[in-house]
C-alpha cells in the first residue's frame, strides 16, 4: 500500500485509531417495513402513519417482502451470507417517537450475516490501493418517528411518518484505521445500495446515517473504550467526526483521564463531538423474540430471484471497463463511481458503436473521454446541467460519431455541442458545415501563407525552440476555421518546417 | 435470585410506572413470593430443547409493497391517527418539551 | 310468547329466520335484562341502540328475502378487550378510559357482518389479566349465582372473560365474545355454567384485540351450549392478512359437524392432573365425564403429561414478558390516559401517566415481565421457560398418539367468593393450573358445564383436542352436555 499508515501524533508518542460504522440505510420501498403506510419523503405531518404505526391497541405488524428482499440483495452484493432462518425481536425502551414502546429489529437471528466490501483509497490506483473491511452482519428493523422542539414554547411535537419505514443496518468490522478509510467505506457503500437500489443514499434527506464508533489504542495494542457518536449524515463528516472524537480521546488519555463508553453527538459547527445527556442510566432494552411474528424463512426461489436480479456491481464492472473496453483504470473507476454515470456511459457507448459500425471497445476510450472530460466542459460553458433537455442520448452518440470518424476534430467538436445546447441550431447541419478538411492541397497552401508570414518563427524554431510548432499549428487551424485535419496540417509542417 | 427495595425500584423505572416508598416496600415481597416460585422451572433438564418459536406450525407471510392496499393499515388516515390523542397541534402530537 | 332471553343462538337465529319472532323483539328483550342487571356489573358501556339496529338490519333482510347471516338476528355482548369503532373500548382500564376506536376489530366486524348486534361492552380483569374479574378498574364483575347455603356472598364469575360469562349465564346475552390467553374464556365459563371454547391458536385473528401475551391470546365464543359455541366460532375465525400468526386455512362447518357419537375415539385421561388433595367435587365430576364419554363409544385411555406442573410457573414468565413489552405503547402519548404533573418531562409524565393508569396486577405482572427480560436474566428466566414450553408441547404431541381427545377439569374448584383470594396473587395464578397446559400449545379447548358441586355451584369439564381438531373438542362437549343435561341457571336476586 502506498500511503503511510494514519497516526495522530500526541504529547506522549504516535497512536492509532480504531473505527467500526453501524450504518442505517432506510430500504427503498413504497409502503412501510409492517404496514401499508406510504414512505415517501416530505409528506404532511402524521400522513402516511397507520394505525399500526401509531401502535393503537390491538394492531399487529405485517411484514413487506420488497423490504426483505432488498435487504437480502444488499446482502449478496457484499458477498455476505444470507441466513434463511432469521427473527425479529423487540428492542424495548420508552421514546416520543416509538409509538410501540419498542422497535421491531433482529437482534439474535439478523437476515444477514458476515460479508466484506473493498474501498478504494487513492483514486489514481484504484487496483493497487484497496483495502478490505469487513461487515460483520445486515439486518432489518422499523426507523422511529421525529420530535420536533422548536416549534412551541412548552411542547415537543411528534410525527410519525417516519415511524416504520424500513430500514437495514449495515454493521462494519471495527476494520478502519483512518478517517480517510471510514469515509471510503461510507462512500463504497452507498454505491453499492445505489447500484442495487436498495437504498437512494440520499443522506441530506436522512436516508442513510451512520453511527460512528471510535476508539484509540497504541498501535498493535488492544482495542481501547469506544465511544458511539450517532446519526452522522455525510461522508465529509463522518471524516470529521474519526479525526476530532480521536483527537478528544488521545489528548483525554493523556491528560490522565479514561475514555468513557458513551453516546455522542457531532455538533458540525463546532467540529466537534459531545457527551449526549446521558440517558444511559437505564439502557437496558429486554430484547425478546417479537411474539406477533413467526421466524422468517426464505426459500432457494426467492434468494435465487434475489441473486438473479442483482445488476452487475462497481467493481465488477470497474474490472471490466479496464479488460474488455481497454479503459484506463482512473476512467474506469470514474465511469463506475455512481450508478448513474456507469447507465449513462453505456447507454452512450452501445449507441455509439451502433452508429459508428464499430465495437463498443473500439470507441470505448472516445466516449469515456467525451463524457469525463469534455461533455462537463461543454456543459459547463452553456451553463445547463447535464439534465438539459437538448443533451440527449441522440445527439451525444452525433457528436462523438462525427469526432470519432474524423468528420470534426475533437476541439471543434465542443464548440458545435455548445452552440447545439445554447442556441436553435440544426446539429447534424452545424456538423456538416464544419466538417474538417483533408485536401491536403488546401492544407498546404494554408500552411504555405502562415510559413511565409511567420519568417522570424522558422528561424527561431530551427535555431531550437521547437514549442513553436504549436504555434504554426494553430495558425494554420485557425486560418482553416478550425475545419483542417489536424494530422494531416501536422504532417504538412513538419514536412515543410523539415 | 431475589429481589430487594433498590432491584424493584430499577424495574419500575425501567417500566416506567412511578412507585410510592410504601407500594415498594409491598411489592418487593410478593414479586419475591412469584419468582421464588417460577423458578422451579430450573430443575427441568432441557438439554438440547429449542426454545418454543411457533406454537402452532404456521409461516410468516409476507405482504406485497402496496401502499394502502388496505386501508385499516394504510396511511392517509391523519384524523382517525389523532384523534384519541391528550395533546395534538398543527397536526402533530404533543408532548412536553425534550431537550436533547 | 315465550321468554325470548331463555333462548340461545341456534334458536335466535331460526327463529328469527322462520318468523317465528323479529330480531327486533329479541334484541329489546336482551336490553331489557342488560339493563335491568346492573348490579351485576357486568358491563362497562351498554349500547342498546346498536343491538336495535342490527337487529332492524336483519328483520329489514329478512323482508327482503336476503340471506341473515350466520348470526343473524343474534345479539351478542362484547368482551371490551375487542376494539369497536365509535364505542370506547378500555380493556377496563383506567388508562384507556375514554378511548374511542377508529377502527374495529376483525372478530367483531366477522360477527356484525354474519347478522350479530352488539349489547354492550362486557366487563373484564383490566388488560385480561385476573381469574376473578377483581382487577377491572370499573369494578368487580359479581357472578349471578349464589352458594346454595343461603347466604349472599357474591361470588366470582371467573375471569378474564368475567363479564362475558356472567352476561350469558344471567341471560343478559344469549352469548358473548372471550379471549383466552391462559384460561380466559374456559375457566369464567366453568364458573357459571356455561360453554366456551378456545380454538386453535391462529384460529381468529387477533387484529383489533387489545394484547395482553401475543404467543397467547385466541378469542373464542361463549354461549350456553356446544352448539351455539359451533355457530359463533364459525363467524368469529378465519384468516385474516393483517395479523401474521393468522390460520390461513378454511373455517370448517363446525355446526353441521357436530356429532355425539365417539366410537372409534379415544379419549386421553391425564394422570398427572389428578393432584393431592384435589376437591372431591371436581373428581367426581371428572370421573363422571370419564363415565359419559365411555357411555357414547369412546375408549379411555390414561396419558402422561409430565411437564404439567411446570406449565403454570413458564406461562407467569412468558405472559407477563410478552405483557410488560406489549403494554409499553400505553404512554399517555397518542391515546388514553394522560397524567402530566406541573413541570414534568417526557420520561415523568410516562412514569405518572402508567402509575396512575394501570391497576396492581397490571403493575405486577409488567414489573414480572420486565425483571424476567432484563440483562443477565434472560435466559434463566425466558429462555428456559420458553424451551420448557417446547417439553409442554412435545407431551400433548406424544399423548396425541395415544388418544383423540384429552379430559380434564376446567379448574380445581369451583367458583371462589370474591375477596377470597384476591390478597394472594399466587393462589389465584394456581386456579388456572388446568388451563394453561392447552394455552401454552396453542391447542384448542373447551370447557362445557357438568353439574353442580355441594354448594350448588357449576363445575366445568375441558376438552383439549389436537391442533385444528375443534371439531373433535366440540363434539366430545356435545357427548357431555347430552348426559350431563345441565339446566341450572342461577336464581335471579339482582
Amino acid at each position: 500500500m502506498s500511503n503511510t499508515a494514519y497516526r495522530i501524533q500526541g504529547a506522549t508518542g504516535e497512536w492509532e485509531v480504531v473505527i467500526g460504522l453501524e450504518v442505517h440505510a432506510q430500504v427503498t420501498s413504497n409502503s412501510k417495513l409492517f404496514s401499508g403506510a406510504a414512505t415517501a419523503f416530505g409528506a404532511e405531518p402524521n400522513t402516511q402513519v397507520s394505525l399500526v404505526d401509531a401502535a393503537m391497541p390491538g394492531m399487529l405488524p405485517v411484514p413487506n417482502r420488497e423490504c426483505i428482499r432488498q435487504a437480502v440483495r444488499t446482502g449478496m452484493a457484499v458477498g455476505a451470507q444470507i441466513n434463511k432462518w432469521s427473527r425479529f425481536d423487540r428492542k424495548n425502551y420508552f421514546y416520543a417517537d416509538l409509538p410501540q414502546g419498542y422497535q421491531i429489529s433482529q437482534l439474535y437471528h439478523p437476515l444477514v450475516g458476515e460479508g466484506a466490501l473493498e474501498v478504494i483509497l487513492d483514486e489514481k490506483d484504484p487496483e493497487g490501493s484497496t483495502k478490505t473491511i469487513g461487515i460483520e452482519r445486515i439486518h432489518v428493523e422499523q426507523d422511529a418517528g421525529k420530535l420536533m422542539h422548536d416549534q412551541h414554547p412548552t411542547m415537543s411535537y411528534v410525527d410519525l411518518n417516519r415511524s416504520g419505514v424500513a430500514l437495514m443496518e449495515i454493521v462494519s468490522r471495527p476494520d478502519m484505521r483512518s478517517p480517510a478509510e471510514a469515509g471510503a467505506y461510507l462512500a463504497k457503500l452507498r454505491q453499492i445500495l445505489r447500484y442495487v437500489g436498495s437504498c437512494d443514499g440520499n443522506m441530506d434527506q436522512g436516508s442513510m446515517r451512520a453511527d460512528v464508533n471510535v476508539s484509540v489504542r497504541r498501535p498493535g495494542d488492544e482495542f481501547g473504550t469506544r465511544t458511539e457518536t450517532k446519526n452522522v449524515n455525510s461522508v465529509r463528516f463522518v471524516m470529521a467526526v474519526v479525526e476530532s472524537e480521536a483527537r478528544r480521546q488521545v489528548d483525554l488519555i493523556e491528560d490522565g483521564g479514561t475514555v468513557v463508553q458513551e453516546t455522542r453527538l457531532y455538533d458540525p459547527d463546532r467540529n466537534e463531538t459531545r457527551s449526549m445527556r446521558s440517558k444511559e442510566d437505564a439502557h437496558d432494552y429486554r430484547y425478546f423474540p417479537d411474539p406477533d411474528l413467526l421466524p422468517l424463512e426464505l426459500d432457494d426461489a426467492f434468494l435465487e430471484d434475489c441473486r438473479a436480479s442483482l445488476p452487475e456491481l462497481p467493481d465488477a464492472k470497474r474490472h471490466r471497463y479496464e479488460t474488455a473496453l481497454g479503459l484506463s483504470p482512473y476512467n474506469a473507476n470514474a465511469l463506475t463511481a455512481d450508478v448513474q454515470t456507469a447507465r449513462e456511459f453505456e447507454a452512450l457507448l452501445t449507441s455509439v458503436a451502433a452508429a459508428s459500425g464499430k465495437g463498443e471497445a473500439d470507441v470505448a476510450k472516445r466516449v469515456a473521454n467525451w463524457m469525463l472530460s469534455e461533455q462537463p466542459g461543454v456543459l459547463s460553458a452553456a451553463g445547463v446541467g447535464s439534465d438539459h433537455a437538448k443533451n440527449t442520448i441522440e445527439a451525444n452518440t452525433a457528436i462523438v460519431v462525427a469526432t470519432e470518424s474524423g468528420l470534426i476534430s475533437g476541439s471543434k467538436a465542443k464548440e458545435i455541442f455548445e452552440t447545439y445546447l445554447t442556441g436553435d441550431v440544426d446539429l447534424a447541419a452545424e456538423i456538416e458545415a464544419n466538417k474538417q478538411t483533408s485536401d491536403t492541397g488546401a492544407i498546404e497552401a494554408a500552411v504555405d501563407a502562415i510559413l511565409a508570414a511567420n519568417a522570424d518563427k522558422i528561424a527561431e524554431y530551427k535555431a531550437g525552440k521547437e514549442n513553436l510548432f504549436g504555434f504554426f499549428v494553430g495558425q494554420t487551424m485557425k486560418a482553416m476555421q478550425g475545419k483542417g485535419n489536424p494530422q494531416l496540417v501536422n504532417q504538412v509542417l513538419r514536412a515543410k518546417l523539415g | 435470585m431475589s429481589v430487594d427495595t433498590a432491584t424493584v425500584a430499577k424495574i419500575a423505572a425501567l417500566a416506567r410506572i412511578k412507585v410510592s416508598e410504601a407500594e415498594l416496600e409491598a411489592m418487593v415481597p410478593e414479586l419475591n413470593g412469584i419468582l421464588a416460585w417460577v423458578e422451579q422451572l430450573g430443575e427441568v433438564d432441557v438439554t438440547g430443547i429449542e426454545p418454543m418459536t411457533a406454537v402452532i406450525e404456521n409461516q410468516l407471510r409476507l405482504r406485497d409493497d402496496v401502499i394502502n392496499a388496505d386501508p385499516l393499515t394504510g396511511g392517509d388516515n391523519r384524523e382517525g391517527v389523532l384523534a384519541n390523542a391528550p395533546a395534538r397541534q398543527d397536526g402533530f402530537f404533543g408532548v412536553p418539551k425534550v431537550i436533547e | 310468547m315465550t321468554d325470548l332471553t331463555n333462548l340461545g343462538v341456534a334458536a335466535i337465529r331460526d327463529g328469527v329466520a322462520a318468523g317465528d319472532f323479529t330480531a327486533v323483539e329479541v334484541a329489546e328483550a336482551f336490553n331489557a335484562n342488560v339493563a335491568a342487571a346492573a348490579a351485576l356489573n357486568a358491563f362497562i358501556v351498554t349500547t342498546p341502540e346498536r343491538a336495535i339496529e342490527a337487529a332492524q338490519a336483519t328483520d329489514a333482510r329478512r323482508a327482503a328475502g336476503q340471506p341473515l347471516g350466520k348470526m343473524g338476528g343474534v345479539p351478542i355482548g362484547m368482551k371490551d378487550l375487542f376494539a369497536t369503532k365509535g364505542v370506547q373500548t378500555t380493556a377496563a382500564s383506567h388508562i384507556l378510559e375514554g378511548f374511542v376506536p377508529e377502527y374495529e376489530s376483525t372478530v367483531s366486524q366477522k360477527l356484525w357482518d354474519a347478522g350479530a348486534g352488539m349489547l354492550g361492552k362486557l366487563n373484564l380483569d383490566q388488560f385480561a389479566m385476573g381469574s376473578s374479574n377483581e382487577t377491572s378498574y370499573f369494578g368487580n364483575v359479581i357472578s349471578p349465582w349464589r352458594r346454595n347455603d343461603g347466604g349472599n356472598a357474591a361470588m366470582a364469575p371467573g375471569g378474564s372473560s368475567g363479564g362475558s360469562s356472567a352476561a350469558v349465564s344471567a341471560r343478559l346475552a344469549p352469548a358473548a365474545t372471550g379471549t383466552d390467553t391462559g384460561g380466559s374464556i374456559r375457566q369464567p365459563a366453568a364458573f357459571t355454567g356455561i360453554s366456551g371454547i378456545k380454538p386453535t391458536y391462529g384460529r381468529c385473528s387477533r387484529w383489533g384485540i387489545v394484547a395482553f401475551a401475543s404467543s397467547l391470546d385466541q378469542a373464542g365464543p361463549m354461549a350456553r351450549d356446544v352448539r351455539d359455541c359451533a355457530i359463533m366460532l364459525e363467524a368469529m375465525a378465519g384468516f385474516d392478512p393483517k395479523d401474521a400468526t393468522s390460520l390461513d386455512l378454511p373455517v370448517p362447518a363446525w355446526e353441521a359437524g357436530l356429532s355425539a357419537d365417539m366410537k372409534g375415539k379415544k379419549v386421553g385421561i391425564p394422570r398427572e392432573y389428578r393432584m393431592d388433595g384435589m376437591d372431591a367435587d371436581v373428581a367426581a365430576s371428572w370421573d363422571q365425564g370419564i363415565a359419559w364419554l365411555k357411555d357414547a363409544g369412546a375408549e379411555i385411555v390414561e396419558i402422561s403429561l409430565p411437564h404439567t406442573k411446570y406449565a403454570l410457573p413458564a406461562y407467569y414468565i412468558i405472559a407477563p414478558a410478552e405483557a410488560s413489552s406489549n403494554l409499553a405503547r400505553y404512554d399517555g402519548v397518542r391515546y388514553g390516559l394522560r397524567d402530566l404533573p406541573d413541570g414534568a418531562g417526557l420520561q415523568d409524565m410516562y412514569a405518572a401517566t402508567r402509575a396512575a393508569g394501570f391497576g396492581p396486577e397490571v403493575k405486577r405482572r409488567i414489573l414480572i415481565g420486565t425483571y424476567v427480560l432484563s440483562a443477565g436474566f434472560y435466559d434463566a428466566y425466558y429462555t428456559q421457560a420458553q424451551k420448557v414450553r417446547t417439553l409442554i408441547s412435545h407431551d400433548y404431541k406424544n399423548a396425541f398418539t395415544e388418544c383423540d381427545v384429552i379430559l380434564a377439569p376446567t379448574a380445581p374448584t369451583a367458583a371462589f367468593g370474591l375477596g377470597e383470594k384476591s390478597d394472594d396473587p399466587l393462589a389465584m395464578y394456581l386456579n388456572d393450573v388446568f388451563a394453561v397446559p392447552a394455552s401454552l400449545a396453542g391447542l384448542p379447548a373447551m370447557s362445557v358445564p357438568a353439574g353442580l358441586n355441594r354448594e350448588g355451584l357449576p363445575l366445568g369439564l375441558q376438552i383439549v383436542g389436537r391442533p385444528f381438531d375443534e371439531q373433535g373438542v366440540l363434539n366430545a362437549g356435545l357427548v357431555i352436555e347430552q348426559r350431563a343435561h345441565f339446566s341450572a341457571k342461577p336464581e335471579r336476586w339482582w
